[in-house]
């Protein structure tokens, strides 16, 4: 799996690509809120509608629970409820993404699905240096489809630290 | 030196292929050791006990294990004797050999560790194995083996002048039967200097007369060049007994030119020709080697592949092309329902599931193996242990056979060789005090496995003192384990030895340890989802039951609910349930709640509030408590709404996906696709309470900061089940 | 093209150290785990050289070399005896059967290398 990051370096590119470094990148975006993202596409693996989960006991609130994807326990994560905005009221018209990140299988739940995006690499905008926002480590970059301000999130970033298991109240 | 051009990354793959080769193979060998002690062993049993300790040498000798190669070396002459006649088999002999088969796993395991061992380690069964050795050939000298002395001449060949060599090569006719050519030994000579040829076609007969395969013709050649004699020698090195060669020069080395020269020269296998254990027969016996692949369960191999009687895995191919005809079937039924009111999909569904169910068995079939390949390991410990001590023990094994999940097998070994340490080292007594309390010098510990429905029944039972019970209350009660005055009853006071810490020898000894006790056992076994069970008489002997999962990949277990969410419980864990009278449940000071039953007091732990689940019963008379009982014995009450029934489940990792979650084992997926959770009931005795406002209807959580969405107290809506698939990508 | 070459040993160790050995100088290797199953891999693909243990379960070295030499198609394919024994009976028994020459292990890569090459130039 490529992440976003990589492929602002430029070194990887799709199919597609140009020759030179402007390679094109493709990636899937959907909307959380108001706000347009979008990951890498090589990391999709389906996309399917919303259907309850299973509650993991005390673990962080973004955390929604597992559901089964065909015989594999895959956690829920509420996009919206990780960038501190408060947990999605989930109904069948929101989307659970299924990626692969750092060898796990996870599920990304978001309001829609936007589009596939493919756009040239040199496209790709840095995020600037920010005074203190929605937490702004997971965002690798910035793209601009039309009006819109598309943000580029790097799960790696998003799930490299394993959410914490809030020792603290479950003292064994 | 032989491995000088492999770099480290190869060498270290190749000797970890080794060591785990050598794990089977030692396995291999003491299974085969051990009927010799019993019974004398046919041609067939001894040139397989040789091939182990021969592979092991040729092994070791890659790379540079001189001291096992010495000692492996010493070990397959005896067995080359052995099983050419030369020495005959009697019970000494088989007593050497057992422990020269000891001996040899414990070099292979220290090599392999890199652990120092005495120097002398090896020497005294060396010297046993030697002096058979002699004594067969007639007390004159060494074996063959030692005896022969290293050839090292030709390892100095420094480059000198050019020599001229003449060298007569007359091959005999039937040179070509082993495929060599002449013209590239010529070429061969042509690369070390300067050559004439010639050759002496005068043997060639007329062509009615002639063998196509023989050959006819010789040569004379003058060569002119730096290398030895040995390197001109070497050329013909796999032709001079097919030919008369002659090279003649005055150089003076020793003209053998064999590129073993730094190898001895051990002459320790006879021709297979003069020997009827390596007759040239073919003797293909597949059916022989699925026993012999069981014996691979080393610890270090858990990864390793899993072989498997072909007979099982066509059963399996064939059930599932039954189950995707059924399968067709029934959806084909269900387009048809119009006509049918779908009578004949409910047909479907029942095959599809008593199909589905076969499936399972098949594909669990699969992992089985028989406990043969722990239970062999036991006669090696049982030596080792008892000779420490001083005792004489006979083990007994019965149902090695008894078919057990791959991974129970790992799991076994070390709760086995703790118990049968254990039963070695403060069970059986020393010779003269169980000649003094009329029981023979000899004690029996004896080892069997069994199927009982779905479980393992795997008994160790000794004759020896058995457990003292007025002692053991003592220990507990110094070490604060039980109050003075506590009324025990003999099983109660059995039970002691489980107890955390607990050491019942008079003597901490070297063999069973100081600390590391029965109640490691006992959690080991609980870890594999089983039980272990303790019955003593005292002067007589004990009996350890053990009862396990035959896998571990399905569990029996008790689908409870807590408010809305569902859960397993182990059944194994299980002892009973029971509605409690309010009367019965009792606040303790400082938080908490107990439950009498049958005047024992038990801890309530409530599901509801330790998992922080919003809308269950919150009091127990009007759900349900679930008492179960720990690994360590303690028994607890959980609180739950009610009990949905019990099922065989399929165990899932979360942690594939996630992190430990503390409480939960693991995961299932229900009937209806959904998830459920397995209680770990060892970390449920140790949580506490997590959340006050379990009662408040509304997943909200203390742990994060303050939410910014006046949704959230909401989140899962209720939303019928069924994907809606609007986009798919990447790989379904 | 890469000669290919038909290592038949019951070790993995040994086997994976001559394949790797000779994977290195350009051969291609075959695999077999013994006598039986070294018949069955030259049923169904030729090879310039077999390489072969002599102690192995199922058909021993030597009876691997009777047969194969008992079938044209194999008469002239050289056939190296690789085993630890240096022992002139050994090599006689080998010798008798057929086998076109022998390797002593452990064995250098280097001189693995320089026999193979002789017997599969």
């Amino acid at each position: 799996m490529r992440s976003a990051q990589d492929m602002m370096s430029g070194s990887q590119g799709n199919a597609q690509g140009h020759e030179h470094s402007t390679k094109t990148v493709q990636f899937i975006s959907f909307r959380v809120g108001e706000q347009e993202f979008a990951i890498d596409i090589m990391a999709v693996r389906e996309i399917k509608g919303w259907t309850d989960t299973t509650t993991l006991p005390n673990q962080e609130e973004y955390l929604l629970g597992v559901l089964n994807l065909r015989g594999t326990i895959v956690p829920i994560y509420d996009l919206r409820c990780r960038f501190g905005l408060g947990l999605t009221v989930a109904t069948r018209s929101h989307v659970v993404i299924i990626v692969s990140v750092l060898d796990r299988t996870i599920g990304l739940l978001v309001d829609a699905v936007s589009d596939i995006l493919t756009v040239n690499s040199n496209e790709i905008r840095p995020v600037p240096e920010m005074e203190k926002s929605v937490s702004n480590e997971f965002l690798s970059g910035l793209i601009t489809i039309g009006e819109t301000m598309v943000v580029l999130l790097s799960l790696e970033t998003l799930f490299a630290q394993r959410p914490s298991e809030d020792a603290s109240a479950v003292a064994a | 030196m032989s491995d000088s051009s492999f770099g480290a990354n190869e060498l270290d793959r190749f000797r970890a292929t080794f060591f785990e080769e050598c794990a089977e193979l030692i396995a291999d060998m003491e299974s085969r050791l051990s009927c010799m002690l019993t019974e004398t062993a046919d041609s067939e049993e001894l040139n397989a006990i040789f091939r182990a300790v021969h592979s092991i040498k040729a092994g070791a000798g890659a790379f540079g294990l001189k001291r096992l190669v010495t000692f492996s070396h010493t070990f397959e002459a005896l067995l080359d004797w052995l099983r050419d006649g030369r020495i005959a088999q009697d019970e000494r002999v088989a007593t050497i050999l057992v422990k020269a088969g000891d001996i040899l796993a414990a070099l292979v395991e220290a090599a392999q560790q890199g652990k120092e061992i005495a120097a002398d380690f090896e020497t005294e069964i060396a010297n046993e194995l030697h002096g058979l050795l002699e004594e067969a050939s007639g007390g004159t000298s060494t074996h063959r083996a030692k005896a022969e002395p290293k050839s090292t001449s030709e390892s100095v060949t420094p480059a000198k002048a050019t020599v001229d060599y003449r060298i007569s090569f007359s091959p005999h006719a039937e040179l070509f039967r082993h495929a060599n050519e002449p013209l590239l030994l010529i070429k061969e000579l042509e690369r070390f200097g300067t050559l004439h040829t010639f050759c002496d076609t005068s043997k060639l007969p007329s062509l009615a007369a002639m063998e196509p395969e023989d050959a006819y013709f010789s040569w004379t050649f003058e060569l002119s060049t730096n290398r030895s004699k040995a390197d001109i020698a070497e050329v013909f090195e796999f032709v001079d007994q097919d030919c008369i060669l002659d090279i003649s020069e005055s150089a003076e080395e020793e003209a053998f030119g064999l590129f073993d020269d730094d190898e001895p020269k051990a002459l320790n296998e006879p021709a297979p020709d003069s020997s009827p254990a390596v007759a040239p027969t073919i003797e293909h016996k597949p059916a022989a080697e699925p026993a012999q692949k069981a014996q691979s369960g080393a610890k270090s191999n858990a990864n390793a592949t899993i072989r498997v009687d072909l007979a099982r895995i066509d059963r399996l191919v064939n059930m599932v092309g039954e189950l995707v005809i059924t399968q067709a079937m029934l959806a084909q039924q269900i387009i048809d329902q119009g006509k049918d009111q779908g009578q004949q999909a409910i047909q479907g569904h029942e095959d599809l599931a008593v199909l589905t169910r076969e499936l399972q068995e098949c594909v669990m079939a699969i992992r089985m193996q028989p406990v043969k390949s722990v239970f062999q390991r036991m006669p090696r410990l049982v030596r080792e242990v008892a000779g420490k001590l001083n005792k004489q023990v006979n083990l007994v094994t019965h149902g090695e056979q008894t078919e057990v999940d791959k991974t129970v097998i790992e799991e076994l070994a070390d709760p086995l060789t703790h118990m049968i340490r254990n039963s070695i080292d403060h069970g059986i007594e020393t010779p003269d005090v169980r000649i003094a309390a009329g029981k023979p010098a000899e004690g029996k510990i004896v080892l069997s496995a069994a199927h009982v429905g779905s479980n393992i029944l795997i008994h160790i039972s000794d004759d020896g003192a058995g457990i003292n019970r007025e002692r053991l209350l003592k220990k507990a009660i110094e070490k604060g384990i039980v109050t003075p005055n506590a009324n025990l009853s003999d099983e109660e006071i059995d039970e002691l030895i489980f107890a955390p810490g607990f050491s019942t020898a008079a003597a901490v000894t070297d063999v069973s340890g100081r600390g590391v006790g029965m109640d490691v056992v006992r959690r080991n076994i609980v870890g594999l989802g089983g039980r272990i069970q303790v019955q003593s008489t005292f002067g007589k002997g004990t009996r350890f039951t053990l009862i396990i999962p035959l896998t571990l990949a399905v569990l029996d277990g008790m689908i409870v609910a807590s408010g809305s969410e569902k859960y397993i419980l182990p059944l194994t864990s299980i002892i009973e349930s029971f509605r409690p009278d309010k009367s019965q449940v009792r606040e303790i000071t400082g938080g908490g709640q107990v439950a009498s039953i049958r005047g024992e007091y038990v801890r309530l732990v409530y599901l509801c509030k330790i998992f922080d689940v919003p809308g269950a019963v919150l009091e127990p008379w009007k759900g349900l408590v679930v008492l179960v009982e720990t690994a360590s014995g303690n028994k607890l009450g959980i609180v739950v709404d009610e009990l949905i029934g019990q099922q065989q489940v399929v165990i899932k990792s979360l942690l594939d996906n996630f992190t430990p979650v503390p409480g939960i084992s693991g995961a299932t997926i229900l009937g209806n696709g959904r998830v459920a959770l397995i209680l770990d009931i060892e970390q449920l005795a140790g949580m506490t309470e997590r959340r006050r406002h379990a009662t408040i209807d509304g997943r909200l959580s203390g742990s994060k900061p303050a939410l910014l969405d006046d949704q959230a107290s909401q989140p899962h809506s209720d939303v019928d089940d069924g994907a809606l698939p609007r986009l798919a990508v990447g790989s379904r | 093209m890469a000669k290919r070459v038909l290592t038949v040993d019951d070790s993995k160790t040994m086997r994976d150290m001559v394949s790797f050995t000779l994977k290195g100088a350009g051969f291609e290797v075959v695999e077999a785990e013994d006598g039986v199953k070294a018949l069955s891999v030259l049923e169904r693909t030729n090879v310039d050289l077999v390489i072969t243990d002599i102690n192995m379960p199922n058909m021993d070295g030597v009876t691997l070399v009777k047969q194969l030499r008992a079938k044209p198609s194999h008469k002239s394919t050289p056939i190296l005896i690789l085993t630890t024994e240096g022992g002139e009976d050994k090599k006689a028994a080998g010798r008798a059967a057929g086998a076109t020459g022998w390797i002593v292990k452990p064995f250098a890569p280097d001189k693995l290398l320089q026999v193979v090459t002789k017997v599969c130039p």
